[in-house]
């Protein structure tokens, strides 16, 4: 028998369950940061923020779909993910549609999805998964094994070409590798080995791969071409000075010099009109969203939940690393998104889902193992 | 083997939070890296990149000034300014030319020569910014291709000052044309260091005043501070530096007189040129034919261009300045005074004119059978006999001769304010010393003397050299250089600068000398060879008839002009100067091909004379004479 007045709190108790306070405020000030920056980008016009901000209810609807659902459920599907998503790899590396040159989009009647994405969160959780099942006899030869399990879809990544992709899918599996505890001379060696196969890499790569790292090391070789991002977008850092510009007072966003100003150069709209102390409390918020990630690998009571949540979480440091670095001038161009603040619905729902992981993994960080 | 892997979980789990405190330490490593870079951009680097955001921001647009008018001595519009639309194209955003301009054809009217124009611009011009591929657009045709602007990129209309000459061809040899900047003009501007005020300016003078007067007409360009976006669009303007406009240049010539003048030469080729004596300013500068200046303003077509530079009239050729030609007989008066100077003749010292002159074995012909008999200077110059001149040239010598003529300026260029001047040949013994290579051909020979007396032989100069040396005469011996410029006006400050008359030398000649050749002159109006054409003048003036030979005759050749080809025959000339006391006008007529002197160029310069002295228009065009009438002794020269 239930009292009237009860089932309203106890609709709005079983929305917020498992809904991690900190976190999700965390991720919701970083999206707020996007919005404000995405209406400078798009010229004080609010159609493409209407747009940023339905994505962003699908995305937390999802996170919190997710949030519901417990790891031990995850687990089960983590097999049956990555197999599809690398038969959609394969699929695509087949019959792929080429748009821009590249071979990444897959059509399946009026939907068009990019597979690469689907196994940026399949990786993680099928090598968390395997190296669960091994818990407690890991050997070499289940690192050997996981680095196969990463090794193929990220060449066929590469091979699309989308090397930012490959690379974040490639450093997703790396960081579930290291803290299932690859010995420290077996990574010593492979970063020997690594070093080593950079030149025949070099001879692998597509001209405007290898254009892209020439530029980064010297970018006023090509001001125009492949220098013109870096070159534009450290000229909107550097003068947007300690203070910044002020918010839509950006000239470089303004008159258009910053070029995907919406999604992968947005870091560029927002450092040139809110300056050094804007810059700092959005590292800041990542730093805290980090560590709280961290917090709860910490925590976390099994050793999928503990490789998946500190992976995941290192995937989002990864993310804000090669974006931030990559606007500042310091690493080459890649399309990487700025995690919960570039504009797109894909990286949004992306995010949120880890987002949503890493909550239900705090949940249910004191189920006793079945 | 199982109970070791049971023992590894703790282990596992105390090696897990090892490597978690691990990948911390890498994020505070990485966020540290980044903060240190922007740190580096926004803090020690932040002028450098304030300093690249503004130059990003701000384009400085060069403002072109508008050009100043040119005007005639009475302030008529001789060169104006209006404004027009343009379609032009960006060469360096267009991808495909051929293309776009196909496109735009569906909008506007753009005919083969205009597309032929647009090529010969695309070459001519370094950097092209902008190109015109159709000028003076209607306004419908402004309406067309602004609502289909968006199909276009590196397409635009703009609204441009362009030039009109309203006279067309009427004095086309002194005001000359505009024509686009070539990459020869840039060149040439970089060697003056005069590229900075140009940028933004498409037109330079290339002929006439236009040209010569650049620098007065340009004005000074302005700037314009623009906020433009990443494709070079502007935006907003920040600030701006009004253009100065160019300075109206006002001329001495008459465009009234001008007029009259190129009417009374009708569809004959020559030159005519006329100066105030007391001043050297140039009433009226004829070279005919011409060519409409309009034509070049925007990039002549190359259809337009072939027809005037492959006409056998050479319509482009400044005759006034650049043609040179034989005086003829116009020499006499000049040969008569130096005589006087030099003292090798009194005025009442008499040769018999038998109609022949034997120098060693060769007969020298007077152009009247039979001769004039006794001939004394008066005579001289009112009949023109050639014999009396065969013999002064023989006594006074070529050095004497050209010693004198030079100081009257024949064989120098007159400095008129005109580009193209040429200098003509005055000859004398230097001047064959440097002119030929063989040994025998550089030799003078005394027998050559003899037709230099005459104004022929290698005698050869400009129509305004031959009116200069008239005006001097006219002027007591004080020569002025020729000048079109009466005034510079300053459009901005109103203030007015006058070309001063510039007096290039007096000649010191003797009252009583000048007299005696200006009265002979006088005669040959009132009773000699030019009588006729001057019946009825109601003013004094003084001239002089010449046939300046084309081919030269064989010894016992009779020139008969029926049987020659038109471009064979004999050059009319004419030189006169009115009235008689305090000259106000004198004149050099040219007419090529014309026969005899007084036939065609004579009856031009009573005309001109009595537009000028008198305000009298001239009649209806008569009939040419017929041949047999004028076949008199009159027309000896």
């Amino acid at each position: 028998m239930e009292i009237a007045g009860y089932p309203l709190r106890r609709m709005r108790a079983r929305l917020i369950e498992g809904i991690d306070a900190p976190l999700f405020a965390l991720a919701l000030a970083l999206a707020a940061i996007g919005l404000a920056a995405l209406y400078s980008a798009s010229y004080e016009n609010a159609s493409r923020v209407a747009t940023q901000l339905a994505n962003l209810a699908v995305a937390i609807a999802a996170m919190w779909a997710v949030a519901q659902v417990p790891p031990q459920t995850l687990a089960r599907f983590a097999l049956p993910a990555y197999m599809l998503a690398l038969a959609l790899l394969l699929a695509v590396a087949l019959a792929g549609e080429v748009v821009n040159g590249a071979r990444r989009w897959l059509s399946v009647g009026v939907l068009r999805f990019q597979p690469s994405e689907m196994m940026k969160i399949a990786m993680p959780m099928m090598l968390a998964w395997y190296f669960h099942r091994r818990e407690g006899a890991i050997r070499l030869r289940d690192f050997a094994l996981a680095g196969l399990f990463l090794a193929v879809p990220v060449l066929l990544v590469a091979r699309q070409p989308d090397l930012g992709t490959a690379l974040l899918i490639a450093a997703a599996g790396f960081y579930v590798i290291f803290f299932a505890g690859i010995g420290w001379k077996v990574l010593a060696g492979l970063a020997a080995v690594t070093l080593a196969s950079l030149l025949p890499l070099w001879g692998l790569m597509h001209d405007y791969q290898r254009k892209r790292i020439l530029t980064l090391l010297d970018p006023t070789t090509d001001p125009l071409g492949a220098g013109y991002h870096i070159i534009q977008s450290t000229i909107a850092v550097g003068s947007g000075g300690i203070t910044g510009k002020g918010w839509l007072n950006g000239s470089q966003t303004h008159l258009e010099f910053i070029p995907e100003r919406h999604t992968d150069f947005i870091f560029a709209v927002y450092s040139e009109e809110f300056g050094l102390i804007g810059n700092v409390a959005l590292l800041a918020l990542y730093s805290l969203l980090i560590a709280r990630g961290l917090s709860i690998a910490a925590a976390a009571s099994t050793p999928f939940t503990r490789l998946f949540a500190g992976a995941v979480t290192m995937i989002f440091f990864t993310y804000v690393f090669v974006n931030m670095g990559m606007v500042a001038g310091i690493l080459p161009v890649v399309g990487v998104p700025l995690p919960f603040v570039s504009y797109g619905g894909t990286s949004l729902l992306t995010l949120f889902t880890g987002i949503g992981i890493l909550m239900s993994i705090h949940r249910h960080r004191k189920l006793v193992q079945t | 083997m199982h109970f070791a892997e049971l023992k590894n979980y703790a282990g596992e789990l105390r090696d897990f939070q090892l490597r978690l405190g691990i990948a911390g330490l890498l994020v505070l490593a990485a966020f540290g890296l980044l903060l240190a870079r922007f740190v580096w951009l926004q803090v020690l680097q932040h002028d450098a990149y304030r300093a690249k955001a503004e130059e990003n921001r701000i384009a400085i647009v060069p403002v072109a000034p508008s050009r100043g008018l040119v005007l005639d001595r009475n302030g008529e519009v001789l060169a104006r300014n209006y404004l027009a639309y343009t379609l032009e194209i960006f060469p360096a955003q267009v991808r495909n030319l051929d293309d776009t301009i196909a496109q735009l054809a569906g909008f506007v009217d753009i005919q083969p020569r205009d597309r032929a124009r647009f090529r010969k611009l695309l070459q001519e011009t370094r950097n092209p910014e902008s190109l015109p591929i159709r000028t003076r657009l209607t306004d419908e045709e402004v309406a067309r291709v602004a609502a289909n602007r968006w199909r276009f990129t590196g397409v635009d209309i703009k609204a441009r000052l362009f030039r009109q000459y309203p006279y067309g061809e009427v004095a086309s040899h002194v005001i000359g044309y505009i024509g686009r900047i070539t990459t020869r003009d840039l060149e040439r501007l970089e060697g003056l260091e005069l590229d900075a005020n140009y940028r933004g300016s498409d037109y330079i003078g290339k002929a006439g005043i236009e040209a010569s007067y650049q620098q007065e007409l340009h004005g000074i360009t302005g700037l314009e501070r623009v906020e433009i976006d990443a494709a070079g669009r502007g935006m907003r303007s920040l600030s701006r530096v009004p253009a100065q406009a160019g300075n109206n240049i006002s001329l001495t010539l008459d465009i009234r007189l001008q007029e009259v003048a190129e009417r009374a030469f009708g569809a004959r080729r020559g030159a005519l040129v006329a100066i105030e004596p007391a001043t050297g300013g140039v009433l009226a500068f004829v070279s005919k034919p011409g060519y409409d200046p309009n034509l070049f303003v925007d990039g002549i077509d190359p259809q337009s261009w072939d027809a005037l530079n492959n006409s056998p009239d050479h319509p482009l050729n400044n005759r006034a300045i650049a043609g040179v030609y034989p005086p003829g007989s116009t020499f006499k008066p000049f040969m008569a005074l130096a005589a006087l100077e030099l003292g090798k003749r009194t005025p009442r010292t008499t040769i018999n004119d038998p109609g022949y002159f034997v120098f060693g074995d060769r007969r020298f012909r007077d152009s009247k059978p039979g001769g004039h008999g006794t001939v004394d200077m008066y005579k001289s110059i009112v009949k023109s006999s050639d014999v009396y001149y065969y013999m002064l040239a023989n006594d006074l010598g070529i050095d004497a001769i050209a010693g004198f003529m030079k100081r009257f300026g024949f064989g120098t260029r007159t400095g008129i304010d005109l580009e193209g001047e040429a200098a003509g040949v005055l000859p004398s013994r230097e001047w064959k010393q440097a002119r030929f290579s063989q040994p025998e051909q550089r030799k003078w020979y005394a027998g050559e003397t003899i037709s230099v007396g005459i104004g022929q032989g290698y005698n050869a100069y400009t129509p305004a050299q031959l009116a200069q040396a008239l005006a001097t005469l006219a002027n007591n011996g004080d020569m002025f250089r020729p000048r079109l410029v009466s005034h510079v006006d300053n459009a901005r400050t109103g203030e007015r600068r006058y070309v001063e008359p510039q007096l290039v030398r007096q000649l010191q000649l003797r009252p009583e000398h000048l007299a005696v050749v200006k009265n002979a002159m006088a005669g040959v109006n009132t009773e000699g060879t030019a009588a006729r054409a001057f019946a009825g003048a109601q003013y004094s003036s003084g001239g002089k008839t010449g046939t300046a030979q084309v081919v030269g005759m064989k010894q016992n050749e009779k020139y008969d002009e029926t049987k020659v080809a038109e471009h064979l025959r004999d050059h009319s000339l004419y030189i006169a100067f009115a009235p008689l006391e305090g000259p106000k006008i004198a004149l050099a007529v040219l007419v090529e091909n014309g026969g005899f002197g007084v036939r065609a160029a004579a009856p031009i310069a009573r005309t001109v004379l009595d537009y000028f002295l008198l305000g009298k228009l001239p009649a209806a065009p008569k009939k040419p004479a017929p041949v047999s009438e004028v076949q008199t002794d009159a027309e000896s020269d």
